[in-house]
């Protein structure tokens, strides 16, 4: 239980450490909050020969609210998101997500570059990523790229990541007005890892119909439904209509089976979880519309 | 085997030493400054009893490397009572209401619950539950650890009005 050698570099630039990530590459990982690297270490399932800590970096810590939407740094603690008002105010599902991570301990150290980067198949805030339509900056020394949630995760724990590129921000579009949320899951206690997920985003116009709709699902990666989406424009919201869509959404989700739960049981509860995320969500959003959610 | 030089403040005194990269924190309070009080369930980041307060904030010891703790300031359990003759208000508590047995998980308890009671003054049973979800105690069934934690809160309010 405790971690193999490795050599320690502690960077105070993010100029720094990606030229000691284009030094090292699949030799080195990167530290953030270490919640989830260090516990694979402890076990010796990483052994990498350099660890590159990005905690000495500034430039990395940062929430930049914006008329257009929100930037966040990489190595922003998961209790900082909790915290923000902004966040509150405009993204209450990355609110609410945030505040499951897992225990105060882990929360108080744990950053969000980390959890997307680790992408860990139940973890919370990657399908809230893909609900919001979250963007990610990927630097590497010679260069920087953006690539959407939708194609930063790959398969369960691989993200479009290369060796030498380190996360350094995500971008989170504004919302629609008096757009409602929802994130469901089901985990075995309160800050464990969901056993099943589903987070939405509704908005209605003066009318009650949908404007706006997005549902992912917790599956080996964050599944965007984008076939039940279409289905809900334009509908007024009713629990038959978020049930067919719910149906629609689960239909291609991967699921494993493990000692906590089948993949059936998986694919079940993330079905009823998805349609209980529509109906909460548009029920906040028709709430907002009058002014009523408190 | 190279070692870093650190230099941490722990429950108000100045400690430096050399250290390999790969000592974890709990370790480098236990062995190398003698602080016992932190103790080691786990050592992957599930159990809690390693909490410490690492810069004003409740985390795991066994996830943080020592050298990672240069220049921080640590709060460990032998730094809760505010002189060896008397107990915190937490202590207190704990040990009138009977909220430890085996007292395992008490030190990571105690410093999850001061973080708690400094951030909410008036905590929630639910609240007091949120905040210990992520310590595990095997011996008592938690309700008298929530009850000293609440008595607490009453008595620490009462001397901070």
């Amino acid at each position: 239980m405790k971690p193999a050698s490795f050599e320690y570099h502690d960077p105070t630039t993010l100029a720094e450490a990606l030229e000691l990530m284009a030094r090292y590459g699949e030799q080195a990982r990167p530290l953030a909050g270490g919640q989830s690297l260090v516990p694979l270490m402890n076990f010796r399932l990483l052994r990498p020969a350099h660890l590159i800590d990005l905690n000495g970096i500034g430039e990395l810590n940062y929430l930049t609210p914006a008329p257009d939407g929100l930037r966040i740094g990489a190595n922003t603690r998961q209790r900082v998101l909790e915290r923000g008002a902004e966040i509150e105010r405009r993204w209450p599902l990355l609110r609410d997500a945030a505040g499951l991570m897992g225990p105060v301990q882990v929360r108080n150290r744990g950053t969000l570059g980390g959890s997307l980067a680790h992408a860990f198949p139940s973890a919370e805030l990657p399908i809230v990523m893909a609900t919001l339509g979250a963007s990610m900056t990927l630097r590497k020394r010679t260069g920087r790229r953006t690539v959407r949630a939708g194609d930063f995760f790959l398969s369960a724990m691989a993200t479009a990541l290369e060796p030498d590129e380190l996360l350094t921000e995500i971008e989170i579009p504004a919302l629609p007005t008096n757009c409602g949320w929802s994130y469901q899951e089901v985990s075995r206690r309160h800050g464990d890892f969901a056993l099943a997920g589903a987070a939405s985003v509704v908005a209605l116009d003066n009318s009650g119909a949908i404007i706006h709709a997005r549902l992912t699902l917790t599956g080996s990666t964050p599944l965007r439904a984008h076939a039940a989406e279409p289905m809900l424009l334009g509908e007024r919201p009713s629990e038959s209509l978020f049930k067919n869509a719910a149906a629609r959404a689960a239909e291609n989700l991967e699921a494993d089976s493990d000692l906590h739960a089948s993949a059936e049981y998986r694919r079940h509860a993330c079905k009823v979880l998805a349609g209980r995320a529509l109906l909460q969500a548009a029920g906040r959003a028709a709430a907002l519309i009058q002014g009523g959610l408190s | 085997m190279s070692t870093r030089q650190i230099c941490v403040t722990v429950n108000g005194r100045q400690y430096s030493g050399a250290v390999e990269p790969r000592r974890l924190l709990t370790d480098f309070l236990r062995d190398d400054l003698g602080l016992t009080g932190t103790h080691v369930g786990c050592e992957h980041g599930v159990c809690g009893a390693c909490t410490v307060v690492f810069n004003g904030e409740p985390v795991r010891a066994c996830l943080l490397f020592a050298v990672q703790a240069n220049g921080a300031s640590i709060k460990t359990i032998e730094g809760l009572a505010p002189n060896p003759d008397e107990l915190h208000p937490l202590q207190e508590k704990f040990w009138q209401l009977h909220g430890l047995q085996c007292g395992f998980c008490t030190p990571g308890i105690l410093l999850t619950a001061e973080a708690l009671l400094k951030e909410i003054p008036h905590p929630s049973q639910d609240q007091i539950r949120e905040w210990i979800s992520g310590n595990l105690c095997r011996c008592t069934g938690y309700l008298n650890i929530i009850s000293a934690i609440e008595e607490a809160a009453k008595v620490l309010r009462a001397n901070n009005p």
